[in-house]
């Protein structure tokens, strides 16, 4: 039997009612390995206007690279109770911020190994389609390099809309959506 | 990782473009340049076990969160949640959101001047049971107006938020009642072209789950993206 996916629609501008009240700031909080880091940043529409009613959404391995689901069968432990998984709301100014730890390498396709990265699920009022997105390290220079998703991005000048930038000395990441326009984020059909 | 088997991709038409211009807020935030085409990958092919803990015996009845009992029309809502080969998607979180039997919600955006009701908050979530079945009971939302274009109303409606098990399968969505005459003039309904894709918004009513002296039964099955039948690897 073949059903019809139920097609999609717009969170709407009442999502805070819906989507905030299972809301995961604090990814970091069930960890104990790895290193304990703070990505924020701000989500801007086409107009370069902030925009304040978008959910993020994050998914991520933990520090050795295995995610906290029994359908990854990867031998590698699982991290107590870290789920690696967190959503979020932006705030009037469109800013978003959140704590987790950063992520171990885990397989791409083939006998590829991926350099370590953070699955984004944009939501937002005016989108009738959520998007993937991802943020990647800018200390992770040559595991970046070979990295067979980055790879896909043919244009080199749009890649660094998919790396968190480390703000120096300070375990913190800075990374912003723009929706269109120069430094339109690189978003992926998956 | 190379035996994974990946998610089908939604035939043409059967879900909407970020960009439909006469749905207004989607103009400018609709990405202009294509989308970048990507296996799915482990990342991709899993998702979080996620909200279960915290879901109470009485999340899935939003007429039960107030001291007293929210005015309108009192409905079950019940269905399946399944993928698109016909599989029941069991133990999953289901979130819903809506407006009051008045077409106003408890938001400090929501400007409508219609009166809010104590009683009613209009948010609830449950977990699909082993046989992908799900129950709510709330009341009827009531239309609203909003600002898309002169004289524009959203019809009946309750947001859905689910997500199976990948973030493949994630979906937000919107569910409709049968014989909305509104439904013609909502260009977030009709953002969908396929007919068939769009009526699968509209739920239906559902004598067998309506309760004599209580409430109406509406029924809404939801389909998510089902997995291929081929390894992705081996196609070309």
């Amino acid at each position: 039997m073949t059903l019809m996916p139920t097609a999609s629609s717009t969170v709407g501008p009442y999502l805070h009612i819906g989507l905030t009240p299972l809301q995961v700031h604090d990814i970091a909080k069930d960890a104990s390995k790895g290193e304990k880091i703070v990505i924020s940043g701000r989500v801007f529409d086409g107009e370069g206007q902030p925009v304040p009613d978008a959910l993020l959404e994050f998914w991520q391995a933990n520090a050795d690279g295995k995610y906290a689901t029994p359908e990854d069968s990867q031998d590698k432990p699982l991290d107590g109770k870290f789920t690696g998984f967190g959503r979020i709301p932006t705030d009037k100014e469109g800013r978003y911020s959140f704590s987790t730890v950063k992520p171990g390498a885990v397989p791409g396709p083939g006998n590829t190994l991926q350099a370590p990265h953070i699955l984004v699920c944009v939501f937002m009022r005016g989108m009738l389609r959520h998007l993937y997105t991802r943020i990647y390290f800018s200390d992770e220079t040559a595991a970046n390099a070979n990295d067979p998703v980055l790879g896909l991005v043919e244009d080199a000048g749009r890649k660094p809309t998919l790396i968190g930038e480390r703000t120096a000395g300070k375990a913190e990441y800075r990374w912003d959506i723009r929706m269109q326009g120069e430094g339109e984020t690189v978003f992926f059909d998956c | 990782m190379s035996e994974a088997i990946g998610y089908k991709r939604p035939a043409a038409g059967t879900q909407p473009n970020y960009l439909h211009a006469p749905y207004q807020s989607s103009i400018k935030r609709a990405p202009n340049k294509p989308l970048i085409r990507m296996p799915q990958t482990l990342t991709e092919l899993t998702g979080p076990v996620y909200g279960h803990d915290r879901v109470g015996p009485l999340d899935n009845d939003l007429t039960k969160q107030h001291a007293g009992e929210p005015l309108g029309e009192r409905m079950i809502l019940s269905g399946r949640l399944l993928d698109e080969n016909g599989r029941p998607v069991p133990h999953s979180l289901i979130e819903i959101w809506q407006a009051n039997a008045c077409g106003r919600y408890p938001h400090p955006g929501d400007q409508h001047d219609a009166p809010l009701d104590p009683n009613f908050t209009g948010y609830g979530r449950t977990v699909t049971d082993s046989e992908g079945r799900y129950r709510f009971v709330t009341i009827k939302p009531g239309a609203y107006p909003w600002r898309n274009h002169h004289n524009a109303w959203r019809p009946q409606h309750i947001h859905f938020s689910l997500f199976g098990p990948s973030f493949m399968t994630r979906l937000v969505t919107q569910m409709y009642f049968p014989g909305d005459p509104l439904l013609p003039y909502d260009p977030i309904f009709n953002c969908v072209t396929d007919q068939r894709a769009r009526d699968s918004m509209i739920s239906k009513f559902d004598f067998e789950t309506t309760i004599p002296e209580f409430a109406l039964g509406y029924h809404w099955d939801i389909v998510l993206r089902g997995r291929d039948a081929t390894p992705m690897e081996n196609k070309k």
